[in-house]
C-alpha cells in the first residue's frame, strides 16, 4: 500500500488502457506504431500499465523516413532497450531503392506521403491485425471522425462513410483474412491532454520538445531547421539563429519549429494552454488543400 | 482533469454545427489557424457572419451537401473541465449515430429552431435520450434572435416540450431549458442582454456545474475480465493478475467475490494499478486484481459481489436499435457480444417494432432495417451475466456482429 487509497481518476487514461488490454486480447498479431513523437511515447507507457508487471506484449515498430530529427532515434534505441521489447524498422528509403515510390522533388518535398507505402508492406510482411497508433481526433477535422477500432482492408484503405458505431465501451475487432484494424486508445487525449499527462508522469522526451537555439530560415510564415539538409532551403531565403521548439516531430522536411522560451516540462504546457495555433498549423502537409488528411488517410496513410 | 462527454441532436438546419462552434469561440479554444480558415472559407462564401459549422462538418462529402453525416468528436476545455461533444446529425435516417454518440455521453443538448418549435425530429430526439438514459438533458431553443427573443415564443416551445415529457419512461433525467443564439451568441457561454425575462444559467454555465454524482448511473459493482496476467518471470512467478475496468459501482481489497460462471468463491488480495497497489478499485477504473485463491479465470468471466449476482441466463429480451443494412430477421444468428464477452445469438422472435417518436408500436413485423428499434426476444449459446439496462447502463446493453460481414449490425437494451 502507498498511501494512498484509489489510483489517480484520469478517465482518459483508464480508457486508454482497457483499450490496449482490448488490443492484446482481440488480435494475434498486434503492433506498435512508434514515431519516437510524444504521442508515441505516450502510448509505450499506457501499456507499460496495462500489462504490468509482464512486458508490453506486442513489438513497436517505426517506419523510417530518414529524415528523423537524429534526437529521436537515439531516444527511440534507448526507450526500446530499458522496456525489453522487440523494435522493429523499416525504411523508407528502402521502398525507393526498390522503385516502389518515387521522391518528391521541388520545395515541399517531403516523405510523410512515402511512408504509406513502407507501412502497408510491413504490415503485410509481419502480417499484423492490429497497428496501435498515437492518432488524436482534436488534430485534424478527418481525424475527429475516425474510430477506436478502425477497420482497413486489404489495400490499407479507410472507408469513411462505412465505419462500424462504436457503442459504450464495446470493441468489434473481428476481421476478415487480410484486413487489419489501426487503434487509437489516445482517440479522446487533447495536445494539452498529452502534455499534462508527461509531466505528471514524469516522461522523458526527446529534446527536441524543449526551446533551444537554432539555424533557421522563414517560409510561408513558418520557421524551418536550416541546420538539417534535407530540409529544402532556396539561396534567397535567409539563416538566422532563433530560439525554437518543435510541437511534432514528424518527417523534418515538413515539420516546422515553433519560437518558444519554454525549455522545462512545466514550461512547455504553460505555453500549449495558452497557445493560439494548433499543432498541426506547423504542418505543411496540411495545408496542401482543405481535405489533404482525408485524402491521405483513405490511401492507408496513419 | 473532469471530462464529459456531451451528445447533440439537432435538425439538419438548427445550427448544431454553429452551436459548436460557438462554444469553441466563446471558450477561446478556436486556435488562430482555424478561425482564420473559418473566415477565409466564410469570405469565399459570401457570407456577412462567420460560418462556424466549417468548424465541426469535417468531411469532403458533408461539406459539400452542406450537412453532418457521420458522428464526429470536438473537444474543448474550461479551467474545471474537460468537454468531448459527439456531435450527431439529426436527420431521420441517421438514428444509427445518434444512438451511437448518446451511448458514450452524460449529457446531451437538444436543439429546437425558435420559428419551428416543437416538431417530429424533436420526438424523435427526445426518444433518444430516453432510451439511452442520459442523465442531463438540455433543451437549447435557438435561433432566438429571428424571433426577436420573444419570450412568449419561448414559454410556448417550453409548454409544448413539456407535452413531450409526460411520455417519458425515465423520470430521473433532469432537464433544462435555455433560450440561445448560436450565430449571434446569445446565452451559450456570455449571458445575453436581449433575454431580461431569462434568468437561468447559460448553457456553458450549466455543463460547468453538473457533478459526476449527478450524471453518472451507479449500479453495483461488476467487473469483466479483459485479459489475464501471466509475466511468468523471477519476480513474479506465480503472479496471476485479472486485467479489466470497474463498472457501477466500487471494489475494495477483502471484498468477497464470485467469479461467474464458474461460482467460484474467493476473496480480492490485491488491487493494482501499473505498479502501485491500492485500497479501493474505484468505479471505471482499468485495474489488476488478483485473489486470495488460485482459481481459474479467464477473460469474458465476470467478478461480482457475494450476494450480488447478476441474472445469469440464456434467453433474454431487449430492445434493439438496428444499425446495418442487411436486415435483422427472425431464425438469423448473430455474435452477441457483451461488455468483452462473446457468444453466438440466435433471433427467436421480433415482439414489436417501436416508433422513435412515442407514436407507437406497431405488431407482425418481419424484419427490421437500418435505424429501426424494435423489442426483440433472443437465444443464446452460453448463458452471460447481465443486468437490467434501467439498472446498470455497461451491463445492460450489447452489441451484435453480423457473423457474415463482422460489422457492428447493431446495439442492444436488455429489459
Amino acid at each position: 500500500m502507498n498511501g494512498v487509497d484509489r489510483p489517480s481518476a484520469n478517465a482518459l487514461e483508464h480508457e486508454a488502457i482497457y483499450i490496449m488490454r482490448e488490443v492484446a486480447a482481440q488480435f494475434e498479431k498486434p503492433v506498435l506504431l512508434f514515431s519516437g513523437g510524444k504521442d508515441s511515447i505516450t502510448l509505450v507507457r499506457l501499456a507499460q500499465k496495462a500489462f504490468w508487471p509482464a512486458k508490453i506484449p506486442f513489438p513497436l515498430m517505426h517506419i523510417d523516413t530518414g529524415h528523423n530529427f537524429p534526437e529521436t532515434i537515439e531516444f527511440r534505441d534507448r526507450l526500446v532497450e530499458e522496456l525489453g521489447v522487440e523494435l522493429i524498422v523499416r525504411n523508407v528509403q528502402d521502398s525507393i531503392d526498390e522503385g516502389k515510390v518515387v521522391e518528391e522533388t521541388g520545395k515541399y518535398a517531403s516523405r510523410n506521403m512515402l511512408q504509406t507505402t513502407t507501412l502497408l508492406d510491413a504490415i503485410e510482411e509481419f502480417k499484423f491485425d492490429a497497428c496501435i497508433g498515437g492518432a488524436r481526433r482534436d488534430e485534424e477535422k478527418a481525424r475527429a471522425k475516425e474510430r477506436i477500432f478502425s477497420v482497413r482492408d486489404d489495400f490499407g484503405q479507410w472507408d469513411e462513410k462505412n465505419q462500424r458505431p462504436e457503442l459504450f465501451d464495446m470493441l468489434n475487432g473481428q476481421i476478415e483474412m487480410g484486413q487489419n484494424v489501426r487503434v487509437f486508445p489516445i482517440s479522446n487525449w487533447t495536445e494539452l491532454d498529452v502534455w499534462s499527462y508527461i509531466q505528471k508522469e514524469n516522461i522523458e522526451i526527446p529534446s527536441i520538445y524543449f526551446a533551444h537555439k537554432r539555424k533557421t530560415f522563414l517560409r510561408d510564415g513558418l520557421i524551418w531547421s536550416a541546420e538539417d539538409e534535407v530540409v529544402f532551403r532556396a539561396e534567397d531565403e535567409k539563416v538566422e539563429e532563433r530560439m525554437v521548439r518543435f510541437r511534432t516531430v514528424g518527417d523534418m522536411s515538413c515539420t516546422a519549429a515553433v519560437e518558444s522560451h519554454a525549455d522545462t516540462i512545466d514550461k512547455v504546457v504553460a505555453e500549449i494552454r495558452n497557445s493560439r495555433i494548433s499543432e498541426r498549423g506547423a504542418r505543411i502537409d496540411d495545408k496542401r488543400s482543405e481535405a489533404a488528411m482525408e485524402k491521405r488517410k483513405q490511401q492507408g496513410y496513419f | 482533469m473532469e471530462v464529459l462527454k456531451i451528445a447533440t441532436a439537432g435538425s439538419v438546419d438548427d445550427g448544431k454545427s454553429t452551436l459548436i462552434g460557438r462554444l469553441l469561440y466563446d471558450t477561446k479554444s478556436m486556435t488562430d489557424d482555424k478561425l482564420e480558415a473559418i473566415e477565409r472559407t466564410s469570405k469565399q462564401k459570401g457570407y456577412d457572419y462567420l460560418d462556424f459549422s466549417l468548424a465541426t462538418d469535417g468531411l469532403v462529402a458533408e461539406r459539400e451537401q452542406g450537412i453532418t453525416i457521420d458522428v464526429a468528436h470536438i473537444y474543448f476545455s474550461t479551467p474545471s473541465k474537460s468537454y468531448i461533444i459527439a456531435d450527431t446529425p439529426g436527420h431521420v435516417e441517421y438514428t444509427r449515430n445518434m444512438v451511437t454518440g448518446a451511448s458514450t455521453s452524460q449529457a446531451s443538448i437538444i436543439l429546437i429552431d425558435a420559428r419551428k418549435g416543437v416538431i417530429e425530429q424533436t420526438h424523435r430526439h427526445f426518444f433518444i435520450n430516453n432510451l439511452l438514459r442520459i442523465k442531463d438533458v438540455i433543451v437549447a431553443i435557438n435561433k432566438m434572435d429571428l424571433v426577436d427573443f420573444s419570450e412568449e415564443t419561448y414559454n410556448t416551445i417550453k409548454a409544448d416540450f413539456q407535452e413531450l415529457m409526460k411520455k417519458r419512461d425515465y423520470q430521473d433525467q433532469n432537464i433544462t431549458f435555455i433560450p440561445v443564439s448560436a450565430l449571434k451568441g446569445d446565452n451559450v457561454v456570455n449571458r445575453s442582454g436581449n433575454t431580461p425575462w431569462y434568468n437561468g444559467q447559460t448553457l456553458l454555465e450549466h455543463l460547468e456545474e453538473l457533478d459526476q454524482k449527478d450524471i453518472y448511473n451507479t449500479g453495483t459493482p461488476r467487473f469483466p475480465v479483459q485479459y489475464v496476467i501471466r509475466p511468468k518471470t523471477e519476480d513474479f512467478h506465480d503472479f496471476r493478475g485479472f486485467a479489466g475496468k470497474v463498472y457501477g459501482g466500487e471494489l475494495n481489497v477483502g471484498d468477497e467475490v464470485v467469479v461467474l460462471p464458474s461460482m467460484t468463491k474467493s476473496r480480492i488480495k490485491d488491487i493494482y494499478f501499473y505498479n502501485k497497489q491500492y485500497k479501493t478499485a474505484p468505479r471505471r477504473s482499468s485495474v489488476t486484481i488478483t485473489l486470495e485463491d488460485e482459481v481459474n479465470v479467464s477473460r469474458g468471466d465476470m467478478l461480482v459481489k457475494v450476494g450480488d449476482l447478476p441474472t445469469i441466463d440464456k434467453q433474454l429480451t431487449a430492445t434493439v436499435s438496428w444499425m446495418d443494412s442487411a436486415s435483422f430477421t427472425p431464425g438469423g444468428k448473430y455474435v452477441l457480444q457483451h461488455g468483452v464477452n462473446k457468444v453466438l445469438a440466435k433471433v427467436d422472435a421480433i415482439e414489436h417494432k417501436i416508433h422513435p417518436d412515442y407514436s407507437g408500436i406497431e405488431e407482425n413485423v418481419s424484419s427490421l432495417q437500418m435505424n429501426d428499434i424494435a423489442k426483440v426476444r433472443l437465444r443464446l449459446n452460453k448463458p452471460i451475466f447481465y443486468d437490467k439496462f434501467k439498472e446498470h447502463r455497461t451491463n445492460g446493453s450489447f452489441i451484435i456482429i453480423d457473423s457474415r460481414t463482422n460489422n457492428t449490425a447493431g446495439v442492444g437494451f436488455i429489459e
